[in-house]
Formats: C-alpha cells, sequence, structure tokens
C-alpha cells in the first residue's frame, strides 16, 4: 500500500478582485475609489494524492484546477485549510521541498530565449546542485527519450512548439522531482507531438513512481494517462474517483451498431422498440441502457437475421465534454 | 533565500553573460547613451564654473570621466524587468526554483557590466586621445577601493529598485515609482555636477541621504579629489544593511500576496 503524498484538508482560496464599471463614470469612480471584492475560487476542497499515482484534474475554464495546482507546488498562499506535499508545507518554499517538484504551464516559458536550451538545462543543473558530470548524463537520456538531441544547441527561438515543449519538460525534470504538476502541458501542440509526450510521461512515471497531478482540455491526455481524476466545479469538488466508474456513472449507456442482411430486417428493427440513432441503408445503431445488453442482444439475434454487430461505449470526449458542462 | 554555491554562481554568471552578448550592439548603445558626465563637463569648463569650487580643469575633467565609469558598472534596470515579469506571470516557474528569481536578475546586472567593459574602455580612450591633459592612473589601492564604492554603489541601487520591484505584489505599476525616485538620483548623486558645488544648505543635510554615495563618493575617490573615504564607506556600508532587511521584509510579505497572474 503507498502512502499518501498529498494530502488536503478544507483548503479555501479567496481572491480580491477590483471590479469597474463601463464608460467614463465608471473610470472616474474607478479611480478615486476602487471596489473590491473577495471571490472565493476554491472552496473547502479535501482530497489526498498517492505516491505514484497520476491524477487528472477536470473542470471547466475557470473551474479552480490551475488555483489548486499552484497551491500544491506553493506558488501561492491558501487562504485557509491544510495542504502538505511530500510532508512539506508547500508554501514555505523550501528548498528540500523545491528539489521534489515541477510545474510545467503549457503556456509559460522558463527556457532562456535567446540561447540553446542546452544552457538552460545547465543553468537548471547548477540551481538543483547537480554536479556537471551527473547534469550531462540527465540532459543525455532525457533528451534521448524526447527525441531532442539536435535541437540542444539551437536557440530557443529558432525551435517548433513541439520542440519548446520537450526542451521545458526537460528542462522541469533535469532534477528528477518525484511528484510534477503539469497545467496544459500538451496545449497547442500537434497530435503526434502529444502523443510523444504522454508515451513519454508514461515512461516517466513507470521508471521513477513519482506522482503526476495534470489538468487539461484534450480528454485524450486524460484518458491515456490518468486512472483517477477529480471534477471540480466551481472551487469544489464534485468526483473525486476511477475515471472508468465517473463514465459508467456519468453515461449509462451503450451504442449498438447492427448490420441487417436484408432492407426488410432494417425496417423491422426500425418499428421493434429500440430508440434509433442513426439509420443508413442496411445499417442501424441502436442506444440501450448498459443493463439490458443481454436481453436486447437476445432478442435481436432470435429475431432478426444480421451479417454482424457492434457495441461501442460513446465517445469519452463528449461524455467528459458533458461533465464539464453540467 | 541564500542558498548559493560557487558552482551556481559560476554557472549564473557564465549563462547569464553569454546572454548578454547576445545583445551587444544594444549594450553599446546603452554605454555609449551613458555619456551625459561628458556634456556636464563641457558645460562646466566652457563656463569656468570649476574655479568657484577650486577644481582645475584636469580634476574636472577626471571626475566626470570617473562619473562615466561609476555610471556605466551601477545602472540599475531590475525594476523594469521584474515589473513585466510578474505582470505576465514569468516569474512564477522561479518561484518553485531553490534560487531567489533576484539572484538571477543581479546576474543579469553584473553579465551586462562586464559586457560593457571594453565599449566603456573604448569611449574613455577616445576621451583622453582629445583630453590628454586628463589622464592619470590611479594608484592601485585607490582602484581597487573605487571598484568597491562603484560595486556599493550599484548594490544601493540595486537594492532600492528591488525593494520598488517588489511593490509590483500590491500595485500593477512599481516602475512609477522608479521614475519618481530618478529626479533626486539625477540632481544629487553628482551625475551632473560634483556635490561640492552645491549650496551649503544642501550639503546640510544630502550627505545622510544614499545619493552622494551612488556616483559622487566613487567617481571622487577614483579622480583623487580630497574625500574622507572612511565616511563614505561608512554611509555605503550602512545603507546596505538597512535595505536589505527592507527588501528581505517586503520580498516575504510580498510572495504572500502573488496570485501567478497570466497563468
Amino acid at each position: 500500500m503507498q502512502e499518501n503524498i498529498i494530502n488536503v484538508e478544507n483548503l479555501s482560496k479567496s481572491f480580491d478582485i477590483s471590479s469597474k464599471e463601463p464608460g467614463l463614470k465608471g473610470t472616474l469612480k474607478h479611480f478615486v475609489k476602487r471596489q473590491t471584492k473577495s471571490i472565493e475560487v476554491i472552496k473547502n476542497i479535501n482530497f489526498e494524492i498517492k505516491k505514484g499515482e497520476i491524477v487528472g484534474f477536470l473542470g471547466a475554464n475557470g473551474a479552480g484546477k490551475t488555483t489548486i495546482l499552484k497551491m500544491l507546488c506553493g506558488l501561492i498562499y491558501p487562504s485557509q485549510g491544510k495542504l502538505s506535499v511530500a510532508s512539506y508545507l508547500p508554501y514555505k518554499r523550501r528548498p528540500n521541498f523545491l528539489k521534489q517538484i515541477t510545474l510545467i504551464m503549457g503556456q509559460k516559458q522558463q527556457l532562456i530565449w535567446d540561447l540553446p536550451p542546452i544552457e538552460s538545462f545547465y543553468l537548471n543543473a547548477a540551481i538543483y546542485d547537480i554536479e556537471k558530470f551527473e547534469a550531462k548524463r540527465r540532459i543525455k537520456k532525457l533528451s534521448d527519450m524526447l527525441e531532442i538531441e539536435s535541437e540542444l544547441y539551437i536557440p530557443v527561438r529558432k525551435l517548433s512548439l513541439g520542440q519548446r515543449m520537450k526542451a521545458e519538460l526537460l528542462a522541469a525534470l533535469i532534477h528528477k522531482p518525484n511528484i510534477l504538476f503539469l497545467d496544459e502541458p500538451t496545449l497547442g501542440l500537434d497530435v503526434n507531438a502529444q502523443r510523444n509526450l504522454r508515451k513519454f510521461l508514461q515512461i516517466y512515471n513507470k521508471e521513477t513512481d513519482a506522482t503526476i497531478c495534470l489538468t487539461s482540455h484534450y480528454m485524450k491526455d486524460i484518458t491515456s494517462l490518468c486512472k483517477r481524476v477529480i471534477c471540480i466545479q466551481e472551487g469544489c469538488i464534485t468526483y473525486d474517483g476511477k475515471l472508468n466508474k465517473l463514465l459508467k456513472k456519468i453515461s449509462p449507456l451503450k451504442d449498438i451498431l447492427i448490420i441487417c442482411k436484408t432492407d426488410k430486417d432494417v425496417k423491422e428493427l426500425s418499428n421493434a422498440g429500440f430508440i434509433i440513432k442513426n439509420k443508413n441503408q442496411k445499417e442501424i445503431t441502436i442506444t440501450i441502457k448498459k443493463d439490458s445488453i443481454k436481453s436486447t442482444l437476445f432478442k435481436i439475434l432470435n429475431k432478426f437475421d444480421i451479417e454482424d454487430l457492434y457495441i461501442n461505449e460513446p465517445p469519452v470526449d463528449e461524455i467528459i465534454g458533458d461533465i464539464l458542462v453540467k | 533565500m541564500f542558498n548559493l554555491s560557487k558552482n551556481k554562481i559560476i554557472t549564473l554568471l557564465k549563462v547569464q553573460y553569454s546572454n548578454m552578448l547576445e545583445y551587444r550592439v544594444e549594450i553599446a548603445l546603452w554605454a555609449i547613451s551613458g555619456i551625459v558626465p561628458f556634456f556636464m563637463l563641457n558645460i562646466w569648463t566652457n563656463n569656468n564654473l570649476n574655479e568657484s569650487i577650486n577644481l582645475s580643469d584636469a580634476m574636472l575633467s577626471r571626475y566626470f570621466l570617473s562619473a562615466f565609469f561609476v555610471r556605466q558598472f551601477s545602472v540599475v534596470w531590475v525594476v523594469f524587468t521584474f515589473e513585466e515579469d510578474a505582470l505576465l506571470g514569468k516569474i512564477s516557474p522561479y518561484l518553485i526554483q531553490p534560487l531567489n528569481p533576484f539572484f538571477r536578475y543581479f546576474a543579469q546586472h553584473i553579465a551586462e557590466q562586464i559586457t560593457r567593459l571594453p565599449f566603456a574602455i573604448l569611449i574613455a580612450s577616445i576621451f583622453f586621445l582629445f583630453n590628454p591633459e586628463s589622464i592619470w592612473i590611479p594608484s592601485l589601492g585607490i582602484f581597487f577601493l573605487s571598484c568597491v564604492s562603484t560595486f556599493f554603489s550599484f548594490l544601493i541601487q540595486f537594492l532600492i529598485q528591488s525593494i520598488i520591484a517588489c511593490l509590483c505584489f500590491w500595485t500593477e505599476k512599481a516602475s512609477s515609482i522608479e521614475k519618481f525616485l530618478f529626479i533626486p538620483t539625477l540632481f544629487l548623486s553628482g551625475l551632473l555636477a560634483p556635490v561640492i558645488s552645491f549650496p551649503e544648505y544642501v550639503k546640510s543635510w544630502i550627505y545622510i541621504t544614499p545619493f552622494p554615495y551612488l556616483i559622487d563618493f566613487p567617481a571622487n575617490l577614483l579622480s583623487g579629489n580630497k574625500i574622507n573615504i572612511i565616511s563614505g564607506f561608512f554611509m555605503q556600508i550602512l545603507w546596505i544593511l538597512v535595505l536589505f532587511p527592507v527588501f528581505k521584509l517586503i520580498w516575504s510579505l510580498g510572495t504572500k500576496k502573488y496570485t501567478a497572474m497570466g497563468s
């Protein structure tokens, strides 16, 4: 049984936000006296994460996913509640804590723009007290894994977005962190680059038993990396558990695509009382409840002369998209 | 707050120096733009103003050339870089590294000074070509002390600007406060005129402010003018000791307010 590496208890975060009415009058009013109000973006949340787990944080824009990650890595102070990461209080930013974590934000970069990434790697290695020989070894290993050996000596500004993201990842992982906070790591990458990055993260997790907390709007990132998800809605946790269980809970339906031998069968199937999703010449797709699969199949196979049959889950993207909207 | 090793310092400087060399033309232009003391020298000598403070033409030339050098190696711009980085959330990755982000900015400044050195020497050589009577060679001891006092001047300015920069955590445009401070710095530091030439009522209070120790003190020291070295260094160290805890406090309070905007 793995121990908890992240503990969050009754955690809340509020931000003071100033608001301004439109127009000249609003501008003058804002100049003389600023109206500020406190907005609670994270409301009393609780969760634990075990060592080596990959957890996806799901939620619509502004739900509070990134704020949670920022608190977990110590970037911002919580307003209320308790949290500990690797037995440290993150917001104290103790060097020994910082050496165990990394944060990768898809839209932010730490590489020095006008220099080749190798310079930033050596700088990071020095910051994390890594010996030059060891740093060289790690750069070699990670650049092999990420397939960016040939880009190490090209100025960052001349790299493509995908190459830059890989270099960012290398810079963020050079100190072998145990806990990775990834905020939209595949943002803006093409399909191949996204797939390679996911593959890399899977290997990194397997090899180092690192804990990964991930937010992404690309559902493929979540479905291929995370077994567990935490759904956030308006600063509250609405679901915390296995992704599969969530999908079953949210979508208790299945699609059955039936390929009939004759048009007559299609016609009869249409009138047999099933919910029809699609109908196309000799093909018909019906939607049924998951718990009625056995009886439905029995009925179809006995009554109709069919050529082939496929049972499909509704697309995961659609289901998770529904969660975000709800 | 300080987690520095020799390897960290050397690597930071090496990387920032490589970065600064990418901007060598820009730095050369900055070095040229710092020739204000030479304009002031021209105004002083053409109007025989130096007679009123009992300084010969040669001594005045040396003062303004020294002021040029001190200025070249004590220019600080951290508030502008930090403000941009803080407002756009660029300092977020640096905040979660085991090194205070201000060391990056500090190393950038030192690297920039090293990059400026050849341009400053070139400008000084041209100055001597037209003013051969001003040529002087300070003793090794004085030269060393001048370098130390110039570094202290840089430290004082870096700390002042860093304190102002940390106000970004509360107000969006902290650099406006720096612009407000630029005026007394320009007039009271000795960049436009040696402090000795100021009216008595100004001299009665100016020496308790940090301003004369930014340009006037190191420039007088380097040019060989009469100056109280011990009290000059004492005041420089005193100001560093006053400003440093203020910076530490405001940094600690500010990072608690940080909201990692723009990310």
